[in-house]
């Protein structure tokens, strides 16, 4: 560690951002210091600063945002402002729009604010799924499979479910939740937390249930980035059956805002 | 010169994004298939014309997709490498700093070897010396595993060598970090950890397992390129790319 050299300068302050894993998203909160600067505030720094400084902040910031996407962590703009932009914060909503500009032409990636209230953002492809491209919508990571079988059996039964519905469906797959499982660990933690923290699943309590139970719905980004025709289609396989028979299912699939979206992305 | 991105490039690289590596078979199959789901046309021998135009876009993001070959098989691989980040800190974000400590020490074993190997009894007990936190035995297999399992490294035999995709990403890294140990290849002047070495003790020389067969290949005698003294080893055959393999 020590003797170390750094072959970049850029790395540094991304870098010290960087925790191992399972403590990253329980970064303290201490937004209050930031305030969005105002147009003449931005124009004032950018005058101060190099195209080339700009531009080096740029890419340090989507190097953050492709680090937390890969584990599906939500980017808190607190964060992202304390370890990342730091002291070109009088620039940040210029250091976004080019971070947005290349997420969008480069990656094909569309930074979405899922939450306004504490300005977190995930990343979305805004590329049309086709077959055995996109990992959740053909799941070849068992992790992914996992929870397109619990997405399904969620969007089966109308967007909403009780746990027990959850587990019973888990075990008889041979996936346990009270037991260590050899590919994913403690189920029920991948289940409860980490999807729930990546926003694949909503998981919360139902009032006044003693001892306490809980509801599964779909996550932003499930809603986001999961096709539910291509839910269908795979219980249609599963079952040996027309999608077309659930007919509430299939007008729902072929209805939702995200498979028209699908459509329309593939040629700008 | 078509400079322009469209959606076929952001396929192409949104895959590379979540394999990292795919070999010279994969890469065409994937440029093929992003060129006919996206309408653009498809020209069989413009696959590294078609990378460049992603590369001139990630340049600024200090990221590359950068073409190498597999010390194993001698195919040639595309692995998605980021820049800003060569040394292994680039891991840090998925590994604990224990366990980079044990990383860098299997590195430097493999580099310091002969032959681009280090035994898992080796990489255990270099676990002993480690400054920060202790490893525990099943840890570092587990580790060891995980690694692996992350391409990091490659494992046959309880012998462990440093993978196709670590080769390629951390190439900046390790010629830095080992100048004097580090060797390249003769024939395609590569950095080179699996290999065979030249018994004139003038002349030393390292040729890839895969360079050597296909430099001496229908050759009777086989000699050194470099000083023509008679090249000892045992040739290994040419091997076919298989066309199915994408790891
Ligand atoms: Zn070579
Ligand atoms: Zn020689």
């Amino acid at each position: 560690m020590t003797q170390r050299k750094r072959l970049s300068t850029t790395q540094s302050s991304s870098q010290s951002a960087r925790q191992p894993g399972t403590l990253v998203a329980q970064e303290e909160d201490d937004d209050p210091t930031f305030t969005q600067p105002s147009t003449s505030q931005v124009q004032r720094g950018l005058e101060k600063l190099t195209s080339a400084q700009v531009d080096q902040k740029t890419a340090e910031v989507v190097q953050y945002f492709l680090v937390k996407d890969q584990k599906k962590i939500p980017i808190r703009r607190a964060d992202l402002v304390k370890h990342v932009v730091k002291d070109y914060r009088n620039i940040y909503p210029e250091i976004m729009k080019r971070v947005v500009r290349t997420f969008d032409q480069v990656f094909g990636l569309k930074v979405v604010e899922i939450d306004t209230k504490n300005h977190t953002y995930i990343l979305v492809n805004k590329l049309e799924t086709v077959e055995g491209a996109s990992s959740i919508n053909s799941p070849t990571n068992p992790k992914m499979g996992l929870l397109f079988v619990i997405l399904s059996v969620i969007f089966m039964k109308g967007g909403v479910v009780r746990e027990g519905l959850i587990w019973n469906t888990l075990k008889k797959l041979r996936v346990d939740p009270g037991e260590k499982h050899e590919e994913f660990g403690d189920v029920k933690r991948v289940v409860t937390d980490e999807f729930v923290r990546q926003r694949y699943l909503e998981y919360v309590r139902i009032p006044h249930t003693e001892p306490a139970e809980h509801e599964f719905r779909w996550g932003q980004r499930a809603d986001m980035e999961v096709s539910k025709a291509k839910i269908l289609e795979f219980m249609g396989q599963l079952h040996e059956q027309d999608p077309q028979s659930w007919s509430q299912q299939y007008r729902e699939a072929h209805s939702s805002p995200n498979s028209t979206q699908a459509s329309t992305s593939s040629q700008r | 010169m078509s400079r322009q991105m469209g959606d076929s490039h952001r396929r192409f690289l949104q895959t590379m994004m979540v394999n990292g590596i795919v070999d010279e078979q994969g890469a065409r199959t994937l440029y093929q298939h992003c060129c006919e789901t996206h309408n653009t046309q498809y020209a069989p021998d413009k696959l590294d014309e078609f990378i460049d135009t992603i590369n001139s876009k990630l340049q600024p993001m200090f990221m590359q997709i950068r073409k190498g070959m597999s010390e194993d098989n001698g195919q040639q691989y595309y692995a998605l490498v980021n820049m800003a980040e060569t040394d292994v800190t680039r891991m840090s974000s998925d590994y604990a700093d224990n366990e980079l400590e044990l990383f860098r020490k299997t590195m430097d074993l493999i580099v310091g070897s002969e032959n681009g190997k280090a035994s898992s009894t080796d990489i255990l007990n270099s676990a002993d010396t480690m400054t920060s936190k202790k490893l525990k035995k099943s840890e570092t297999e587990h580790l060891l595993n995980r690694l692996v399992h992350d391409k990091w490294l490659s494992e046959k035999r309880g012998e462990y060598t440093l993978s196709t995709r670590c080769i390629i990403e951390m190439e900046p890294y390790i010629r830095t970090m080992y100048q004097d140990q580090v060797k390249v290849c003769q024939i395609c002047h590569n950095i080179a950890f699996q290999c065979q070495i030249c018994e004139n003790p003038t002349c030393g020389i390292k040729i890839h397992n895969p360079c050597v067969a296909r430099y001496f290949k229908g050759r009777s005698e086989p000699r050194c390129p470099a000083c023509d003294d008679f090249w000892p080893h045992e040739i290994p055959e040419v091997r076919r790319p298989k066309s199915q393999s994408r790891r």
